[in-house]
């Protein structure tokens, strides 16, 4: 017996697919976020180049 | 080789769906640690960023689902035996041990350095050693060797609202440590009356369960004893930096209607419980559950009305 196109186990591999695609995709967007909020936070402060070139 | 060469005997019929990975995480304990490490996190005093604040919870609840694939692939033996459990993804046939292996620890890395980068590194700490505690101190040596195996693991379900509180203060001070205890004491007595209305099951498994190494009758006595201390522990708690008059009510009505039940079930033998299917063992098992629930909405609703003067005393 073969595969045909529409077997059952090829929605299934699909739906795992698409949902472990989704959850990276949420993933990157929350680290964006993060990053944002991070970045844009009071408390951030660059690090001095200046000095670290003077020393 | 293309797909159409594949023949039957290479296909697994139970191949694994995105939901029965998703099922090694045990959501339902999942969504215990949301919720107690969500109180944690808004009952400390200091305001956390919204996006920081969902990170934090999700990055927690992902250190937890990691330790219940990690606990489901050192169990998966007696995970088989059980009535309880034997529908779970491995010893269902639907995940391989391996997968669930990799799949603990890569959560596990991943949840714990996540952590530390959106909050700080004590609280990605903590949540290392709540998963080590768990699988190790827990899972592979606790748990079959004592009947206090149920009291040990109760710690590793507790420490969620404190690894909350150090991802908002990155600090500890003892109001999270309330939190714990509540947790950490509601734990035995919820287990130890399912294990009463589960009674084959650990016997089966041969996992050292109060009820299997002590018997029933002492099974029904600790569940009582325990209630007490939990009873005192949670009331009193309404007099400290976390509870107040909302926590103090409901604690109030619930910790009664908890000890109610236990005195019903250190009262009754065997003979009434098969009478009646164990129905009241099962209604303290359920209301253990509203009861855990509860107490933690109650300090998050006293948490939450503090801006406005009105949590606490």
């Amino acid at each position: 017996m073969s595969l045909n196109k529409q077997h059952e186990l090829h929605a299934r591999r699909k739906g795992r697919n698409v949902g472990v695609g989704l959850l990276l995709a949420g993933f990157v967007v929350l680290v964006m976020a993060l990053t944002v909020v991070k970045l844009t936070s009071q408390d951030f402060t660059w690090p001095d180049s200046k000095s670290e070139e003077q020393n | 080789m293309s797909d159409a060469s594949i023949n039957a005997s290479m296909i697994r019929e139970d191949d694994a769906s995105f939901g029965d990975y998703f099922a090694l995480l045990k959501p339902r304990v999942m969504s215990l640690v949301v919720f107690t490490a969500f109180v944690g996190l808004m009952a400390a005093p200091v305001g956390v960023h919204p996006v920081i604040g969902f990170c934090a919870i999700l990055f927690i609840a992902i250190g937890g689902g990691a330790s219940g694939a990690l606990n489901m692939w050192w169990d998966s033996d007696i995970d088989q035996v059980m009535k309880r459990t034997k529908s779970r993804p491995i010893p269902a046939g639907k995940v391989d041990k391996g997968e669930a292996l990799s799949l603990g620890l890569a959560l596990s890395g991943l949840s714990v350095i996540m952590l530390a980068l959106a909050t700080n590194v004590f609280a990605g700490a903590f949540l290392a050693f709540t998963i080590f505690f768990y699988v190790v101190i827990y899972t592979m040596w606790l748990k079959r060797a004592t009947p206090q195996n149920i009291v040990i693991g109760g710690a590793a379900g507790a420490f969620p609202p404190v690894i909350g509180w150090i991802a908002a203060t990155g600090s500890m001070t003892i109001e999270p440590w309330l939190m714990f205890a509540l947790t950490f004491l509601w734990t035995p007595p919820h287990f130890w009356a399912l294990a009463l209305f589960m009674r084959n099951d650990y016997d089966m498994a041969d996992v050292p369960m109060l009820t299997v190494t002590h018997g029933r009758r002492s099974t029904r006595k600790h569940i009582l004893a325990y209630t007490v201390i939990l009873a005192t522990f949670a009331v009193a708690t309404a007099f400290t930096g976390v509870g107040g008059p909302i926590y103090l009510a409901v604690a109030l009505v619930l910790n009664a209607l908890f000890l109610k039940g236990a005195v019903q079930i250190w009262r009754r033998d065997e003979a009434a419980s098969e009478v009646d299917n164990f129905k009241v063992e099962r209604s303290f098992f359920k209301l253990s559950l509203l009861y855990l629930f509860l107490h933690f909405g109650a300090i998050l609703a006293e948490a939450l009305l503090k801006p406005y003067g009105l949590g606490g005393w």
